[in-house]
């Protein structure tokens, strides 16, 4: 057991400030159990999100030393002993209190995209994917929802470009629709216009963030940029899918945000 | 909806507004750092090169910045031979509108070629924007021209034609690969140098790095929704799954590639000037 410092960010909408904590740290222990051990010992209305102290609810993302993290998966022996770790909320959305944000406004993004929209005609037999279908989206089925992704990029976090880009996130969602060989909404238009994929400009820091370690950049942006420019920018391509390619034949908008949709 | 713009300091939890503002506490600048170096080393290096306009030829090695060779003015020290020119010599029509500037290097006919492709590349792209546009410096880390970022919507929309640059890479790898071909050839004899191993390299290393792009990965098969469907989507993902294996990789390709083709020129550049001797079975 040793003596660690923490500098952790107290306030809520209207303001805030740093105030230090020390606290005995064992072996073993996460940013999480220290933050509950402050919350025992000096501060019991410390605001803190979270759940399943497994790196699988999402619920702990905050900002360790500036990096977006879950804390519950982020060990205290990755930092040195005697330097201060500094925890503060995550900067991308508005602060509720403490280290509790409020991410409502991804929730408003889902309901934006058009859900899964299967061929009638193969609904008899039932759906069924060759493994091969399944393997490219079913990374993305892995997101837990920490919006860490989110929190990063820096098109929301710096540019707060919230009224155009979705975030990665939401890209991986609609790559797992758009790649989807039962799905036949063409969300190509949508993905460009409403929600906003030149906007990212593919620094990757959503990939490097993800405790999932989906490789969101290259296995859902970056290919739904390349169909972006099929349509746009390729006039072979282009040419090529109106003759012989593309069964995804109803063009569908972004959803509007007040419009409840069964997810 | 757009949650409340947060510019009050006192109201973002401690994330202070400003260029390179973070509480990240690492050595996060040491990437950029490195790579904005080491990129900007070889694009001194290889600007050097092409303005030299001489010593390219060696033997039988040709260096891979002044291939494929349009025009040739045999007077130059270290000219190819006039036969190995697409096109014969300069014309007096190019000379006459080619820049007083500018010496007069078939380099200059043929880099806009890798470089579009280098430019325009998925990778390459996260390293400058990081390294020289700031956009974002780093992860987590406060960038420049804040509001005023369009990402690859205004200006940037051009990287849009990085397949058609891909198109233009994978013709000079033939290239490339032809003169690796004939640097095994001198005066009628076969043999094999140095030079010739590392010309055989480059399109090589260069073929590891265009064939794991971005674009190319879409084009042989992600850009096909299902690929259990018929034999040619069947064969489309064994392709894709090919070009995953090496996009997997893509920076340390992207890099190798970069240094060795590099290195290619300057090893062809030393033996053409008598500073190298190449070790080879000609004599």
């Amino acid at each position: 057991m040793s003596q660690r410092n923490f500098k952790i960010w107290r306030g809520d909408a209207d303001g805030g400030e740093f105030k230090d904590y020390s606290v005995e740290c064992g072996e073993g222990m996460v940013v999480l159990d220290a933050i509950h051990r402050i919350q025992t010992e000096h501060s019991g209305d410390l605001a803190v999100r979270w759940n399943c102290k497994a790196g699988k609810c999402g619920s702990c993302s905050m900002e360790i030393d500036g990096k977006p993290k879950l804390s519950c998966m982020t060990r205290l022996s990755d930092y040195q002993p005697e330097k201060t770790v500094t925890v503060q909320p995550i900067k991308a959305f508005p602060i509720i209190r403490d280290l509790v944000s409020d991410v409502s406004w991804n929730y408003e993004q889902n309901k934006r995209i058009h859900p899964f929209q299967p061929d009638e005609s193969s609904s008899e037999k039932g759906l069924v994917m060759h493994q091969k279908d399944v393997d490219r989206v079913q990374e993305f089925r892995k997101c837990i929802e920490c919006f860490l992704c989110q929190d990063v990029c820096h098109v929301l976090r710096d540019h707060e470009k919230h009224d155009e880009f979705v975030g990665p996130k939401f890209m991986i969602r609609l790559a797992g629709l758009e790649m989807h060989p039962a799905d036949t909404a063409d969300r190509i238009a949508s993905i460009r216009e409403d929600f906003g994929s030149g906007l990212c400009n593919i620094t990757r820091c959503c990939t490097d963030v993800c405790p999932e370690h989906i490789v969101i950049t290259d296995n859902a942006i970056i290919p739904l940029k390349e169909r972006v420019v099929d349509r746009y920018y390729d006039p072979v391509a282009w040419l090529l899918g109106k003759l012989f390619g593309g069964r995804k034949k109803k063009p569908v908008d972004a959803i509007e945000p007040t419009k409840t949709i069964r997810v | 909806m757009t949650p409340e713009k947060m510019t009050d300091p006192k109201s973002t939890g401690g994330h202070l507004p400003g260029y390179l503002a973070t509480q990240r506490n690492d050595r996060w600048w040491i990437e950029p750092l490195l790579t904005g170096l080491g990129f900007a080393l070889f694009v001194a290096y290889s600007t050097w090169a092409a303005f030299q306009g001489a010593h390219y030829w060696a033997g039988s090695y040709l260096s891979p910045f002044y291939s494929p060779l349009l025009f040739i003015d045999p007077s130059v020290p270290g000219a190819a031979p006039i036969e190995h020119a697409w096109f014969g010599l300069w014309p007096d029509s190019l000379r006459a509108i080619w820049p007083s500037w500018l010496p007069i290097s078939p380099a200059f006919l043929i880099l806009a070629g890798p470089l579009g492709f280098r430019g325009t590349c998925y990778y390459y792209r996260k390293f400058y924007y990081r390294a020289y546009f700031s956009s974002p410096p780093g992860c987590g880390i406060e960038g420049a021209r804040k509001g005023k970022y369009r990402g690859e919507t205004g200006l940037f929309l051009i990287q849009n034609l990085h397949r058609y640059t891909l198109y233009v890479a994978i013709a000079y790898i033939v290239i490339l690969y032809y003169d690796a071909y004939h640097s095994f050839f001198r005066d009628g004899e076969v043999g094999v140098g140095v030079g010739s191993i590392v010309l055989l390299i480059n399109p090589t290393l260069l073929s590891f790095y265009t064939l794991g792009c971005h674009s190319f990965r879409h084009l042989i098969g992600g850009r096909l929704n299902c690929f259990s469907c018929n034999a040619v989507a069947e064969m489309s993902h064994g392709g894709w799954k090919k070009a995953s294996g090496l996009n997997r990789r893509h920076m340390m390709w992207a890099w190798i590639s970069l240094v060795w083709v590099g290195f290619t020129d300057f090893y062809v550049r030393m033996v053409s000037m008598g500073i190298w001797q190449d070790w080879n079975t000609w004599g």
